[in-house]
């Protein structure tokens, strides 16, 4: 039907072609994005559905669907305390980076947009990490961490503290991989408060100047709601961005020590592509898509009443 | 205000730098040490020899590694801007039935981890035999919600009233978009371009589930094993390896932070 009626040459005479002529500008518009609706497809939407699906089977080493088992990978992650142990991690790595990597990049952000000489060149410094990829950040803090020649130890040794494992003891390792994700992570959260400090009006910090209000007075109230949109924006991105934490985990820790740092992605990685248990994988992957979903809405629904638009 | 306060700022900005910037400056500094300076916790190397830099090209094929992370990343780039734009195009200046839906659809696909959907993209790849292959490297990353409304959001700021120009002046939609629409976005193009170089080129989860070979294997995963090959790990050579493959990344940071912050912040927020 359609292949015939491109071959029509006269549109406009053809009474019959009016849906045709209406539907004109749709057609033009699915061209336009017919690329990304493919990709999308393809690599997102299909493998969100394969997944979900997979998460009620048990697989064969191909990753093909075998046996349809219901809810019994689901059940066997609830009762599974290698999983407990990973939905504590990433709770607890959440909590470790998030809140403090904020506050670092708001501090940096705050002093950096100051009008100084020579501010462009702090800028860049603060904006670095974030050229620098999750491999070489974590094999340079697999050095500073380590227990004999690393900096750290060597800095304890000088005020004659006792040395720490850091990523060999339980009660460490977690502690430690978050302090590398929270510097991996402050050059892309410097940048975007930077950027939205700077779109503040400055009209609006002159008059406040005028009326003689005090620096912290005018963080308090002019900055911060100002900038509550920027924050509201990274805060969902850190969050996100925490729960798919990986190439740290995989060169720092791999999961351990006692698998206090295997963290979810980590640990759906490990039980599809070294165990080859795909369901349970897919069941895990489940969970962590929920998890995002959720925090997603949970962050619009209270961000909407606390954020402050211009 | 005043010089007391100005000198504390000061102090607090190179006291800050200086402890962002010590990893990277302390692996700058050991990839030109002997494994003996290292033992002995030298911070400044004793002369700045090349040493390290020679070993670390030896014991990898890095050179094939950066040309191959290089290829990804600008054919990353490239697709994303291509595909981004598109359909960016087509949200902003056609007019069409279910164009809120699909948009709503684009933007749901923010939420969903990547990583939550990596088993059967990994199964997708074997199938399509694209294991081991630049297309398996790139090709599911060319289409991005994020980029496709970063680019949206700059294409709304341009005036109708152009588009109704070019309309009078008898470009069809396709002129008007390469003609008129993309040189005026030449800002968020490079935003977007220089973005999705840099986490391209930083990826390092998708590379290693599929390439098993040296022929597509990208520098990160080179870092990966530089780290594990050896017993008793060379630091010297490994943070010459850091260092190689950070620099370009650096270089396109320090060459872009401006256009990066203004544009990230712009798609963001606005």
């Amino acid at each position: 039907m359609k292949l015939a009626l491109h071959d029509t040459p006269n549109l406009s005479l053809n009474p019959k072609t009016s849906l045709w002529k209406q539907t004109q500008k749709a057609r033009v518009a699915f061209l336009y994005l017919l690329p990304s609706i493919l990709l999308f497809s393809v690599f997102i939407f299909y493998p969100m559905f394969k997944t979900i699906y997979l998460s009620f089977f048990l697989t064969d080493q191909q990753g093909e669907a075998a046996l349809f088992v219901g809810l019994d990978n689901y059940q066997d992650l609830l009762t599974s305390q290698s999983f407990h142990k990973s939905i504590k991690a990433t709770l607890l790595f959440v909590l470790y980076t998030v809140p403090a990597g904020i506050i670092i990049a708001l501090f940096l952000a705050l002093m950096a947009n100051e009008k100084l000489r020579g501010i462009g060149f702090f800028r860049v410094i603060y904006s670095s990490t974030m050229g620098i990829s999750v491999a070489a950040s974590s094999v340079v803090w697999l050095f500073l961490f380590h227990p004999s020649t690393g900096m750290f130890n060597r800095v304890l040794n000088l005020f004659g503290i006792a040395e720490i494992q850091w990523l060999l003891d339980p009660d460490w390792a977690l502690f430690s991989v978050s302090v590398s994700t929270i510097w991996l992570n402050l050059g892309f959260s410097f940048l975007i408060i930077l950027g939205g400090l700077q779109n503040i009006d400055e009209h609006l910090y002159e008059s406040a100047r005028i009326d003689g209000a005090s620096y912290w007075y005018q963080l308090r109230r002019i900055t911060i709601p100002m900038l509550s949109p920027t924050l509201f924006f990274i805060i969902t991105i850190s969050l996100i961005n925490s729960f798919q934490t990986f190439g740290q985990i995989d060169i720092l820790t791999k999961g351990g020590p006692s698998e206090s740092t295997n963290l979810i992605v980590y640990s759906i990685y490990k039980d599809a592509f070294i165990n080859y248990q795909f369901g349970t994988a897919s069941a895990q992957a489940v969970v962590l898509f929920i998890c995002v979903l959720l925090l997603t809405i949970l962050q619009f629904k209270l961000g909407e009443k606390k954020v402050h638009y211009q | 205000m005043n010089i007391r306060n100005k000198l504390l700022l000061y102090l607090l900005l190179f006291f800050s730098a200086f402890l962002l910037f010590f990893p990277i400056l302390y692996a700058f500094m050991i990839s030109f040490m002997s494994s003996d300076e290292i033992l002995h916790g030298k911070f400044f190397p004793a002369a700045f020899h090349l040493e390290n830099y020679l070993k670390v090209f030896d014991r990898l094929p890095l050179l094939k590694y950066l040309l191959n992370s290089f290829i990804v990343s600008t054919s990353v780039m490239i697709g994303q801007l291509i595909v981004c734009s598109m359909a960016a195009y087509a949200f902003v200046f056609i007019q069409f039935k279910g164009r809120n839906f699909i948009f709503f659809l684009f933007i749901s696909t923010m939420m969903i981890p990547w990583e939550a959907t990596m088993i059967p993209n990994f199964i997708t790849i074997l199938k399509l035999d694209w294991f081991n292959t630049y297309q398996g490297l790139t090709f599911p990353f060319f289409a991005a919600a994020f980029g496709t409304f970063l680019l949206r959001q700059n294409f709304l700021t341009i005036p109708k009233e152009l588009h109704e120009a070019s309309q009078i002046a008898g470009l069809n939609t396709v002129q008007f978009f390469i003609k008129v629409v993309l040189p005026v976005s030449k800002t968020s193009l490079v935003t977007l371009g220089v973005y999705s170089f840099l986490s391209t080129w930083n990826q390092y989860l998708w590379p290693l589930l599929v390439t098993t070979n040296d022929s597509v294997r990208t520098v990160q995963i080179g870092l990966k094993q530089l780290q594990t090959q050896e017993t008793a790990t060379d630091w010297g050579v490994v943070m010459a390896g850091v260092i190689v493959v950070i620099i370009p990344t650096l270089l396109l940071l320090f060459l872009g932070q401006k256009q990066l912050q203004k544009g990230l912040t712009q798609g963001a927020l606005k």
